[in-house]
């Protein structure tokens, strides 16, 4: 689908609501450099979510969707959590799935895609909770990856299941008593990260959504390679601030905390051999581009 | 048992198949009759995705601008977007869309007494046709593109263009003629 088929027809232009006249209007839909600086100065592809005053998890949402590199074409599958609150108001075609299912929905889409639209790129991205990617869905998500199919699987982690009153969750780190697991965690923190590497993911990244810089690169990176290589994983933490006990102005700081060298959230990357001749040659056709606008400018001038 | 629905040029009124004709003269009357006669076009006709599409919504605009002329003093006709399916959530501006997932909602804020369905797909159409059923007194019209709705309480069926605009045609044909509701106490919709 190309932006000019996003357009409203004109006899009903005024009744629609302003929030669809405002993505047609100033979306950044079929931008080739769209980021996270888009946010401010164009209609964001996310209307106002239900998700808890201060949720880091909206801020990850913010720059996923302002990072994506096709969002007209891109299907986002989605799984029980919180996440599944704040799609119906994401302006990308998504679907729900049963809880635990999504990589097994995004294999079968993916294929479908590339059976329906053989000429055109169409990029798929799984995004759940750490519920749904790593207890419930382990089987689906692992074998997605032993399959080696092309989409990015990015995992919202944030220790717990939230929204049903915080149980203990794979993902919870060691030691941790949360108000529905007052025994406190009594194994380690899966490494879904080493995990996806040894599953055959050609990027994998584990990391906080505290820089939106960074969040833009490892998203466009995870979608390029998926769409070449295969496929590619981001471990994101989105602490739930209510059931850890934070304030709703204390989320970025917690993510801060968390980041540092010796944390559990520090930054951690595989990148696999194809990936980085992808990477590098993406990286190339960049700064040639840039070098070409460049000289264009100078031109002008 | 239950609802057929009509075959090529025929409609239902409340389950009764009828020429299409009788159709738009009875959608016409509840149309001139009602206090807040209201269209509600959906995503086939608000996104100008073909030709036809665009030709659809000048129609309808064309239909809600007769129904503006010809309705008396104390009437006021509506024109209300279904703009995407998606349950909204905090909630919806009721005032300014309809959502299939809770329809009513729109119903009863606007008071809408008559209701036409129009360019939305036909399940997203039957689950809002119940819900107002079930929820409201608000007599619902549905201009199907495909087959028709048993739902509604007057459906066409294959809709185009031209049964827009024929619509269009009966509403001015029996303006004047309908005594409105406007004095009755079981006239808005309730629920």
């Amino acid at each position: 689908m190309s932006k000019e088929r996003i357009k409203i027809s004109e006899d009903l232009y005024d009744i629609m609501p302003s929030d669809y006249q405002d993505l047609v209007k100033s979306a950044t839909y079929g931008k080739e450099d769209r980021g996270w600086k888009d946010i401010g100065n164009s209609k964001e592809l996310i209307e106002q979510h239900s998700l808890c005053a201060g949720c880091p998890e909206s801020m990850a949402f913010r720059y996923i969707l302002a990072s994506l590199p096709n969002p007209e074409d891109t299907v986002m599958v989605g799984s029980t959590g919180c996440t599944s609150l704040v799609f119906p108001m994401v302006a990308v075609h998504n679907i729900h799935s049963l809880f635990g299912n999504q990589n097994a929905i995004a294999s079968g889409l993916k294929r479908a895609l590339s059976v329906r639209f053989p000429g055109r790129t169409k990029d798929v991205v799984v995004l759940a909770g750490d519920g749904a990617t790593v207890d419930i869905g382990l089987d689906m998500t692992l074998q997605a990856w032993f399959r080696q199919e092309k989409f990015t699987t990015i995992c919202f982690d944030n220790e717990l299941y939230a929204n049903t009153g915080g149980q203990e969750s794979g993902l919870m780190q060691k030691g941790f008593v949360a108000k529905m697991a007052p025994v406190g965690k009594l194994f380690d923190k899966v490494r879904l990260p080493e995990i996806a590497r040894e599953s055959g993911c050609h990027y994998v990244v584990q990391c906080t959504v505290s820089k939106p810089s960074l969040i833009e690169k490892v998203v466009r990176n995870a979608v390029m390679i998926s769409r070449e290589i295969g496929p590619t994983y981001l471990q994101l933490y989105t602490p739930c601030i209510l059931e850890i006990g934070k304030n709703s102005m204390e989320g970025l700081q917690e993510m801060r905390d968390s980041e540092k060298p010796t944390e559990r959230f520090a930054y951690k990357e595989f990148i696999s051999e194809p990936a980085k001749e992808l990477l590098a040659e993406l990286a190339a056709k960049d700064k040639e581009k840039k070098a070409a606008a460049k000289q264009l400018a100078a031109q002008g001038a | 048992m239950g609802i057929y629905l009509p075959n090529p040029g025929e409609a239902h009124i409340n389950g009764v198949i009828v020429p299409e004709e009788k159709a738009y003269e009875e959608a016409a009357k509840q149309f001139l009759m009602a206090k807040v006669p209201t269209l509600f076009p959906g995503p086939l006709v608000l996104w100008d995705w073909n030709e036809k599409a665009a030709k659809k919504a000048t129609a309808i605009r064309h239909l809600y601008n007769t129904l503006k002329e010809c309705v008396q003093p104390g009437q006021t006709p509506m024109l209300i977007p279904m703009p995407d399916y998606r349950p909204k959530y905090p909630k919806i501006n009721p005032e300014v869309e309809i959502n299939p997932n809770h329809p009513n909602l729109t119903i009863w804020h606007n008071k809408i007494d008559c209701c036409m369905f129009i360019g939305v797909h036909c399940h997203q159409a039957n689950l809002s046709l119940k819900i107002i059923r079930g929820g409201t007194s608000c007599y619902t019209i549905a201009m199907c593109a495909q087959a028709g709705h048993e739902d509604a309480m007057l459906s066409f069926r294959d809709a185009s263009v031209e049964k827009i605009m024929k619509l269009a045609e009966w509403v001015r044909k029996l303006k004047g003629t309908v005594q409105p509701r406007l004095t009755s106490a079981k006239s808005g919709a309730s629920n």
